[in-house]
């Protein structure tokens, strides 16, 4: 069992997650940030890995991958600075990407590093479910990595159904059909989504994310899964002259 | 060998549908529905007649006498680029257009590079009244004026793309950001034979009327239904697709497709996808595309802005990796040479694409006869600018 999966067997209420692209806003700021989030009381995190072509992601997490780009992140950087991950930072940790470029690092290489460093899962939003489990899930189970799988309200209770059974951690709930850093509304149809996903006694865990900016929004998603994943948001707010402060400025609000 | 997509929306390694699960219900409809739609017979009288009325289809298939001359061959040029709005794109988008209307589609999103497959969703979009949104990266939407106006004229939206290097795989990507937030009420016309399975497939069979009518004229004038030789310019490859099509299962005739070399392969200002590329995924499937050694995506150059893409679809990767197409480039300087070559061997000013596959006659050895296709994709008055500073006309 991997550190996420004893996460969510300990608690299935009020998990904050917190993403963050990694390279941004300076290219060794991957673990400072980190510490500094699990310091200020995030359960768990995703650090992005950035891509030139991110299809899912608004302006705010672009714009972040973009600097990071520019910035000199590469994959092979990144498992670099996370050598020393797991002497610095508990809580569990998921690598957030775009297939492409674990494509080109080679999906084995890409599964036994994260074993090695300690990451304990993958968000990959344009891995398909048929290619996850013809070619991947094997691979990813034997170093036992979780595969998140995102569900959004146009998604049918069929398909659910089966990205429940396929899910070893969570489901990852998207909030509306938008990409990430529009702001939730937790309007009517919303709140309806997330009951309707809630009644479904689903196996997995639920967590909502894609428009998480505060508190009010953190505690509404709250009410109707085992917690939220915060980025666009946060990544906003770092300030990359005052790392620290701003984290905990950003984090001091969920208290 | 299948160089046809199979029943996972795969040509051999090539093509998937790799897409986050926001766009999952749109391609899935489609990919459910697409080929029950084109196959209805209502639907293709409705296609072909608009095709023929409209954009003026048949296109003619004609033997260029001076340019055979001096290259020794029979050339026949495809000319699609008296088709309405001066190139081929416009058999894709009458034929989504017909599609998304089945669909209950109110609202029509499309990417564009040079504009030419922005203009041609336009017109089909005023055709029918439907909505239309094209994206168009900020850097494109400056060098290509004229078919901005074009676009405006005909009621679309034009909608810059600020994100990323600011061109065509950009503009690719906002039309993918829009289609997630619109999921219900939109369709997005892709213009090639790029994006997850249905799109490649799909695009292909709108193009493939160019082989189609090819093989028909082909027996009228040779006495013979296949050439020796077809060649076509290839961007994302849907002209080349098209001019493919029908000739793909009759290995003797030879596939040749033409991709930009820009300032040349070594340069590092190429679109040569094949020489170039790498095995990997970009806007929803696995082709070749160019890239660093850590998966980002390079950004292309070509001197046509049709070109100018760092992938191909999936098909033609599939016929590069199994050899049955010859995957060739060509220069721009080498592609602006051909351009007046033909002006003033034929009286034909070429887009700057299509020009590409003429240079590459210079670079073929023929045997007195042999029957050689070139597919003319599109015309050169959107290119006039660039002919003139470059021959300082
Ligand atoms: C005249 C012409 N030919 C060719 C192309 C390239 O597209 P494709 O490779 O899909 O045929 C374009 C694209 O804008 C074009 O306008």
């Amino acid at each position: 069992m991997n550190r996420l999966q004893q996460l969510f067997q300990q608690q299935q209420r009020d998990l904050l997650s917190i993403y963050y692209t990694a390279g941004y806003p300076n290219l060794n700021d991957t673990l400072d940030i980190a510490e500094e989030l699990e310091k200020a009381g995030a359960d768990f995190l995703e650090v992005g890995f950035p891509y030139s072509d991110p299809v899912a992601d608004g302006p705010i997490i672009q714009a972040s991958s973009k600097q990071a780009l520019d910035n000199g992140m590469t994959l092979p950087i990144l498992f670099e600075q996370l050598k020393d991950l797991r002497q610095r930072v508990n809580i569990p940790i998921l690598l957030m990407g775009y297939v492409n470029v674990v494509l080109q690092y080679g999906v084995e290489a890409f599964c036994q590093k994260c074993q090695e460093v300690g990451v304990d899962g993958c968000i990959i939003p344009d891995l398909p479910m048929y290619e996850y489990e013809e070619l991947y899930q094997s691979t990813f189970e034997k170093y036992g990595l979780s595969n998140i799988f995102l569900v959004t309200p146009q998604t049918s209770e069929e398909r659910i159904r089966k990205i429940d059974r396929l899910s070893n951690a969570f489901i990852y709930l998207v909030s509306s059909s938008a990409t990430t850093g529009s702001n939730l509304a937790v309007s009517e149809s919303a709140t309806a989504y997330f009951k309707r996903i809630a009644d479904m006694n689903l196996k997995s865990p639920v967590v909502i994310g894609f428009g998480i900016s505060n508190k009010e929004t953190y505690q509404a998603a709250s009410q109707y899964a085992s917690g939220a994943i915060i980025g666009s948001a946060f990544v906003k707010n770092i300030d990359a002259n005052n790392l620290k402060g701003s984290i905990k400025e950003f984090m001091g609000q969920f208290k | 060998m299948n160089y046809f997509v199979d029943e996972k929306g795969y040509y051999g390694d090539f093509g998937g549908a790799y897409i986050p699960e926001m766009l999952y219900p749109n391609v899935e409809e489609l990919r459910q529905q697409y080929q029950a739609i084109i196959d209805d017979e209502q639907f293709q009288q409705e296609f072909k007649a608009l095709l023929k009325d409209y954009v003026g289809r048949p296109s003619p298939l004609y033997l260029a006498k001076r340019l055979s001359d001096k290259y020794g061959a029979n050339i026949f040029l495809k000319r699609e680029d008296l088709n309405h709005t001066g190139a081929h794109k416009i058999n894709n988008t009458i034929g989504q257009i017909l599609l998304a209307e089945k669909l209950g589609k109110k609202r029509i999103i499309a990417e564009t590079g040079a504009g030419q497959h922005g203009v041609a969703t336009a017109t089909v979009c005023a055709l029918r009244g439907l909505e239309c949104v094209v994206y168009m990266g900020e850097v494109d939407i400056k060098r290509q004026a004229p078919n901005v106006a074009r676009m405006k004229m005909l009621g679309a939206k034009v909608v810059a793309a600020t994100s990323g290097s600011k061109t065509l795989k950009d503009a690719t990507n906002e039309a993918m950001r829009d289609w997630i937030a619109n999921p219900v009420d939109t369709h997005y016309i892709i213009g090639s034979v790029v994006g997850p399975h249905p799109y490649p497939d799909m695009v292909a069979q709108f193009q493939s009327i160019i082989s189609f009518e090819t093989k028909k004229q082909l027996q009228e004038q040779t006495g013979k239904s296949l050439p020796d030789y077809v060649l076509a310019c290839v961007g994302g490859g849907s002209n080349a697709m098209g001019m493919f099509y029908h000739f793909i299962a009759d290995e003797s005739v030879k596939l040749i497709a033409v991709e930009a070399a820009g300032k040349g392969v070594d340069s590092g200002f190429s679109a040569a996808t094949t020489t170039l590329g790498k095995e990997g995924v970009l806007h929803g499937s696995r082709s070749i595309l160019m890239q660093t050694p850590d998966g980002q995506v390079v950004e292309p150059h070509s001197v046509s802005a049709g070109l100018d893409y760092p992938g191909i679809g999936p098909q033609h990767a599939h016929l590069f990796k199994t050899g049955r197409g010859l995957y060739a480039s060509i220069t721009d300087d080498e592609a602006l040479q051909a351009g007046l070559l033909l002006t003033q061997y034929e009286g034909i000013i070429p887009a700057i694409e299509s020009a590409h596959a003429l240079a590459y006659l210079e670079k073929m050895q023929f045997k007195a006869g042999d029957n050689v296709v070139v597919c003319l994709s599109g015309r050169g008055d959107k290119d006039m600018e660039t002919y003139m500073k470059y021959f300082n006309l």
